[in-house]
Order: C-alpha cells, then sequence, then structure tokens
C-alpha cells in the first residue's frame, strides 16, 4: 500500500498537501551532472514527508485511513493498553523492592506497538531496553520479561521461535548487528526484515551512523526506528544535536525517510509496515522518526526533577498515545466505554497472572554462570569454575 | 605440496573455506578488487563473487557489528581489520557482541566469526600500524587469539578458526607475510586451537614465544645450541588465548629455566600470564633461576627511524639464557 503522506506533523509548518519524495529533486531544476562531477550548484535534498494520521483530539483524516480491519484496530488499542499496564506494574513492583531497575516507557507506547506490529515470524527486531510494548507483540512472554529485568539471566536469550536480539544496554550497541541480519538475508535471499529501534541520545552514537550507513551502501533490508522522545537521562535533544530533525540523517546518507507522530498509532503502524513492504521487495532500509516523549523516568534510579521543569511534560498529556486512539474507536463506534474498562481490568489482571508465575518460576542459578560463554570451556576456565563451584558448596548455595 | 608465503598460504585457507562452505562470507576494506592491501584476499572477489567476498565501507566498528548480525543469522563471516592498530575502533562491538552474544543468549546465538588483522611491527610502517595489542583481547572473556608464526601453520590455523564454534581474534605477524616460503601441502592439515608446539626440545632452558617472534627465537635457539652449547626448548604458542598451560608446565618443570618472548608491552602482557601460570602451577618450585620477559617496553610502537632497536632481538635471548644457565 502507498499512503499518500500530507498531513504535516504538528510541529512542521508547511501546509504543502503535495506528495513530496524525499530523495527526489524539486521540480523544474536543471538534471543532474554525470555521476561522480563536481555539481557547482546549492543541493537540494527536497522535503522530509511527515505522518500523522488520527490528531490529538482524535481525529481521522479521512485521506490516509490506513487498510487495517477493525479486529486489527482493537488488538493495537489492546497492545498498547497491555504495555501501559505492565509499565505501571513494574514501576510498582521497583518501588516495592520487588523489581531491579526499570525503564519505564509510559507515553510512548504507539511507538513500541507500531513497530512490531507488521513484523512477521521470520523477520527480526532488535530492540533497545525501552521496548518491552513491542518484546509482548513479538512473543516474549510477560513472566520472562519480568525475569529478565529483576536479574536473571534466564529472562535474556529469545524464546524459541522468536527471531530477537535480546535488547541492548550499550546504547546503540544493537544497530550494527541489526544490519548484519538484513545483509544476511539479502545474501539469502530470504524476503524477510529488520526492525531496529533507538532513541535520539543513542543517535549521537558513531556505531548508529555506521549502521545508516552500512544498510544504505547494502541495500539491506532494515527499518531504523528513532525513537525522538526528547531526552537522554538529563539531556535534552537541543544539547544532542543541532538539527533536531532526525529524520534528516537518513536522507543524508541515502535512506528513505520519514517523520512520524510517534504518539499516533495508525501513522507508526502505517509507516513502519511500508517500511517494512519496501525492505522485503528489495527496496532497501528506511528511517523513521517517531517523535514523541519521555513522560517520565529513564529508569527507576533517575529523577528528572533534578533537570527538567515538570511543566515541559504537560502538552504531552495532551497527547497521550491510548486515549487519542480510544477517542477515535469510540467516537466511530468501535469501542464501547464499558468495553474500554474491561479491557483495561483484562490486562492488569494478565500482568498480575504474569507477576505470579514470575515469582514462582524466577530462580537464580549461580552455578550455571559458566556454562555459556564458549561452546566448550577451556582448561583454564574449567578450573576457574571448579573453584567457584567450591566456593558456593563451602557456603551451601546449591 | 608447494612453497608458499603467509600471504599465498593465508590466502589458500580462505579460498578453500569459501569453496566449502556456502555460509562462509569475507568482508574488510579493500579486500575485493584489490585483494586486501597486503593481498592476503587477491583474487578471491573475482573466484567466489562481491555477495561473498565483500568490499565494506571504511568503518571498522561497522564491519565487526554488522559480521556479528551475520553470524547471527547463520553465516560465517571472517572479517578483515586492515592493521591491528585500527581494531581499536571496533573495540566497542567486540567486546559488547562479537565475545558476549552467546553468554548473553545462554548459546542461542553461537557467534562463528573469525576476526583476521595483520600485527606487530619491523615493516617500516607509519605510526599505528606496528602495534601488538593481543593481550587485550586474551584479556576478553569468550575471544580465542590465535596468532601463526609461518605459512605451513598459518593455513591450518586460520582453517581451524573458521571452523570453531567460537569467536576467534587472527593475528597475523605482517613482518612474516613475505619474509619466506614453506612447504605447504596441498591437502588441508589440522590444527587444534588451543594447543602449544614445541618446535625443539632442549633441557636447558625453555624458551616460549609466538607469531613473529619465533623467527628471532628460532635464531637464537640454534646458535645457543651451536655457539654457546646450551640446549633451548623452543615452545610456539600459536594460540594465546586459551593459553596451553600444560605443554608451559611440562617444559619449564624438565628445564628450570623459562624466557617469555614477545612484541607486546610487558605490563599484563601475554608473559605476565604465562608466569603466573607457571608460578600457580608450581612450576617455580623446579626454576634454578629467575624466570625472565622479554617483551616490548611499556611505550607506544615508535616512528619507525627508530623501530629497529625497540623490539627485543635474538641477542637478548641469547644473553638471557647465559645469565639464567650460570645463576647460581
Amino acid at each position: 500500500m502507498r499512503v499518500n503522506y500530507t498531513t504535516p506533523l504538528m510541529s512542521d509548518p508547511s501546509p504543502d498537501k503535495k506528495v513530496n519524495a524525499a530523495r527526489s529533486p524539486s521540480e523544474g531544476t536543471p538534471p543532474p551532472p554525470a555521476p561522480g562531477a563536481f555539481d557547482a550548484r546549492s543541493i537540494d535534498l527536497g522535503r522530509i514527508e511527515c505522518l500523522q494520521i488520527l490528531n490529538e483530539r482524535g481525529e481521522l483524516d479521512e485521506g490516509l485511513r490506513p487498510d487495517i480491519d477493525d479486529v486489527e484496530l482493537l488488538r493495537l488499542h489492546r497492545a498498547m493498553v497491555l504495555s501501559r499496564a505492565f509499565d505501571a506494574r513494574m514501576l510498582a513492583m521497583q518501588r516495592q523492592g520487588q523489581m531491579g531497575t526499570f525503564a519505564p516507557n509510559i507515553g510512548q507506547e504507539a511507538c513500541a506497538v507500531g513497530q512490531a506490529w507488521p513484523l512477521g515470524e521470520m523477520d527480526w527486531y532488535s530492540p533497545s531496553y525501552r521496548s518491552f510494548g513491542a518484546q509482548i507483540i513479538r512473543g516474549w512472554p510477560m513472566d520472562r520479561l519480568m525475569t529478565l529485568w529483576d536479574g536473571y539471566h534466564d529472562g535474556f536469550p529469545p524464546p524459541e521461535g522468536v527471531n530477537d536480539l535480546p535488547f541492548s544496554i550499550v546504547i546503540g550497541s544493537h544497530v550494527l548487528p541489526a544490519v548484519g541480519i538484513g545483509m544476511a538475508m539479502k545474501r539469502a535471499s530470504d524476503p524477510h526484515c529488520v526492525v531496529v529501534n533507538f532513541g535520539d541520545g543513542a543517535f549521537s552514537e558513531g556505531a548508529v551512523i555506521e549502521a545508516l550507513n552500512f544498510a544504505a551502501v547494502e541495500q539491506a533490508p532494515v527499518v531504523f526506528v528513532a525513537e525522538n522522545n526528547g531526552w537522554a537521562i538529563s539531556t535534552p535533544l537541543s544539547k544532542q544535536c543541532s538539527n533536531e530533525v532526525l529524520a534528516s540523517r537518513g536522507i543524508g546518507y541515502g535512506v528513505h525517510s520519514i517523520r512520524v507522530d510517534g504518539n499516533d498509532i495508525l501513522a507508526m503502524t502505517t509507516a513502519t509496515r511500508e517500511a517494512c513492504e519496501r525492505a522485503r521487495r528489495g527496496d532497501g532500509p528506511t528511517l523513521i522518526e517517531a517523535v514523541t516523549f519521555r513522560m517520565s523516568l529513564h529508569t527507576t534510579a533517575d529523577d528528572p526533577t533534578v533537570y527538567r521543569d515538570e511543566a515541559l511534560v504537560d502538552p504531552w498529556k495532551e497527547r497521550c498515545p491510548i486515549r487519542r486512539f480510544e477517542t477515535w474507536l469510540q467516537r466511530t463506534g468501535r469501542l464501547g466505554s464499558d468495553e474500554t474498562e474491561a479491557i483495561r481490568a483484562a490486562c492488569e489482571q494478565e500482568v498480575l497472572d504474569a507477576r505470579e508465575k514470575f515469582r514462582a518460576h524466577a530462580k537464580a542459578k549461580p552455578r550455571e554462570i559458566f556454562d555459556y560463554l564458549y561452546a566448550s570451556n577451556p582448561p583454564e576456565l574449567e578450573a576457574q569454575r571448579m573453584a567457584y563451584l567450591r566456593r558456593l558448596d563451602r557456603k551451601g548455595v546449591s | 605440496m608447494a612453497q608458499r608465503t603467509m600471504v599465498e598460504a593465508l590466502n589458500l585457507a580462505l579460498d578453500e573455506a569459501l569453496a566449502a562452505d556456502d555460509q562462509v562470507c569475507l568482508m574488510g576494506q579493500d579486500i575485493g578488487v584489490n585483494g586486501g592491501v597486503f593481498r592476503v584476499t587477491k583474487g578471491l572477489q573475482a573466484k567466489h563473487g562481491s555477495d561473498r567476498v565483500i568490499d565494506s565501507p571504511l568503518a571498522e566498528c561497522g564491519i565487526i557489528g554488522t559480521a556479528v548480525g551475520m553470524a547471527v543469522y547463520g553465516m560465517k563471516p571472517v572479517a578483515e581489520i586492515q592493521f591491528s592498530g585500527f581494531t581499536m575502533q571496533a573495540f566497542d562491538q567486540i567486546e559488547q557482541n562479537m565475545a558476549r552474544l552467546h553468554n548473553r543468549t545462554q548459546g542461542r546465538f553461537p557467534i562463528r566469526m573469525v576476526l583476521r588483522t595483520p600485527y606487530g611491527g619491523g615493516i617500516r610502517a607509519v605510526e599505528h600500524h606496528s602495534e601488538s595489542r593481543e593481550a587485550y583481547w586474551a584479556h576478553t572473556p569468550g575471544l580465542k587469539v590465535v596468532i601463526p608464526s609461518g605459512p605451513r601453520n598459518a593455513r591450518s590455523l586460520l582453517a581451524a578458526a573458521i571452523a570453531d564454534p567460537d569467536p576467534v581474534i587472527f593475528y597475523e605477524p605482517k613482518s612474516v607475510y613475505r619474509a619466506f616460503r614453506e612447504e605447504v601441502p596441498d591437502a588441508p592439515e589440522s590444527i587444534e586451537i588451543g594447543k602449544a608446539q614445541v618446535v625443539r626440545e632442549g633441557c636447558d632452558v625453555t624458551i616460549i614465544s609466538f607469531g613473529a617472534m619465533m623467527r628471532p627465537a628460532t635464531e637464537a635457539v640454534e646458535d645457543l645450541a651451536e655457539i654457546h652449547g646450551i640446549e633451548a626448548e623452543l615452545i610456539d604458542l600459536l594460540t594465546v588465548s586459551p593459553i596451553d598451560t600444560e605443554t608451559l608446565v611440562a617444559s619449564v618443570t624438565k628445564t628450570g629455566r623459562c624466557i617469555i618472548f614477545h612484541e607486546g608491552h610487558q605490563t599484563c602482557g601475554i608473559g605476565a600470564e604465562v608466569a603466573a601460570r607457571l608460578a600457580e602451577r608450581g612450576a617455580f618450585e623446579y626454576l634454578v633461576a629467575p624466570l625472565r620477559r622479554l617483551t616490548a617496553p611499556d611505550l607506544p610502537y615508535p616512528f619507525f627511524q627508530v623501530e629497529q632497536h625497540f623490539l627485543p632481538d635474538a641477542d637478548d635471548i641469547i644473553e638471557s639464557a647465559k645469565e639464567l644457565v650460570e645463576w647460581t
């Protein structure tokens, strides 16, 4: 499906309704010089498409109505509600001393859900750490995610049948491997794609820029989702970069690039779906800049009151991705207000059930820590293992 | 049998690996049409195609990071970093992903990949082109570090590295690349990674070395026997991680004297680890003289007009061996 991107994002001053591919030159310019020749004219990179389908008031741009049936629409809604229920419960558990350090994602549910939704089983996903809403869709049981966040190694590997990398912790370190997966897919002629996400802070990492370039040169089937939530712990976007339109970087590298309202689930799903289709059919990578906001903490070890005015958060409360979508679903008769409450309660219960499962099964396995580094342990490492096991024996640790 | 340089032997091993396994691919800067700056990959792109012998953009971190991803998807990439001094730009991907993704995922994603890179001094190269930092990688859990010393073992060890289930850093002694030819059999030979080789048996002193330093070590051992009447046992480590402790302990308990001879810096170098293992394993009880390290000083590798005196040489071994034999 080719979406007619016509609606500027909230901050985009241009009322231009014309489709204008980011990489195509403006009309009326003379033909470009021969490849490799120096062009003395100034260079027109065109303008960046911005996509918003559902505005802050929950009004749909009818011209952009996506091809998503009602069942899918309600599943998108539920996935966002579930993500927020998980988020709230994890935060509560951490505050009660029942969970390790956790990175909340409140307000960014449309980014997470929208970017994972178009992926099939054979596609790959390479998440950063704030992406649990997407991981749940990809097939990570919530109790496994709790296991992971609470410091048990068992939670880290992707479940069988889930083609995901474990989430990255060193900022931006997972983006190059995602491109490598795409390069391997291309060499195997597999018609799949990879979605990888990272934040505005990660985009300052050289490795992320290298990844963009490798994907462009290789025309690898990779979709980069840059979640621009405005903050890298205490560093605002204005101190992260001077051109705050992150999508512009993709254009510089020859990557098809688009800016999307990251709090609009229909826009996120549509843009990612189209980018995935482009990747699968061999037309190369896409950069999606999802404009959103980090409503809450960087992690539970963080206190934003030290560095940011809470008044900055207020306008974004009006842009809540879940409320916006619910407003539209209810206005169009797809969702009753009773049903909304029932879904919320069911999601909360699902998270509580996951917590019970987590509590029942999470088990530290100190005797296994030497078991996964090498295919088989070299003698010196085996000797270290034996010494370690003797320490456990001495302490009575099973 | 054919007489081959190390460059030709490595080229043979890569050619054989590409022919034997569809999942093997090579990637790096200038390795395709150009055949690599040292021509190790000469002719391989023409033979195996640009999809399998990949000229990558100039970004070391990018090369290793994408190679890790290819390995996750089931390929067996052999990535070349043009000079080992440039691997520092890939440190992040080596440390965070290449070395630990297998452990992170509890074995779900084996990282079958090799990072090949020329290391060491002695070729009058510009700054940053002569480093020997193998100790970094030996210090990183999850990696294996292999360093051949001649054409014949280079071919076999590279084949073993590509076949290995774990990620391997493969350091190629660039001063040996074209220094001499050696008989390299047509049929593949196998050498086990993690095993040292006793190159010459002797009873008076053990000399432990690897890589390019095996040449001066061999020269010293011959002179010691012929001129000084000292029978040295010479051990080529071949793998510096994991170190073959057993072979070293057996030799030093026999000779009672030990010299460790390498190009890397002294502090926390491979020699330090070897010495510690010998001490821990009780070999010191057999020592009749102090153990000695002959290494590069703890300095950045110097500019090439003064490099000829920077590394220890055969004379240093001879002098040390004589001192140790006469130790009372």
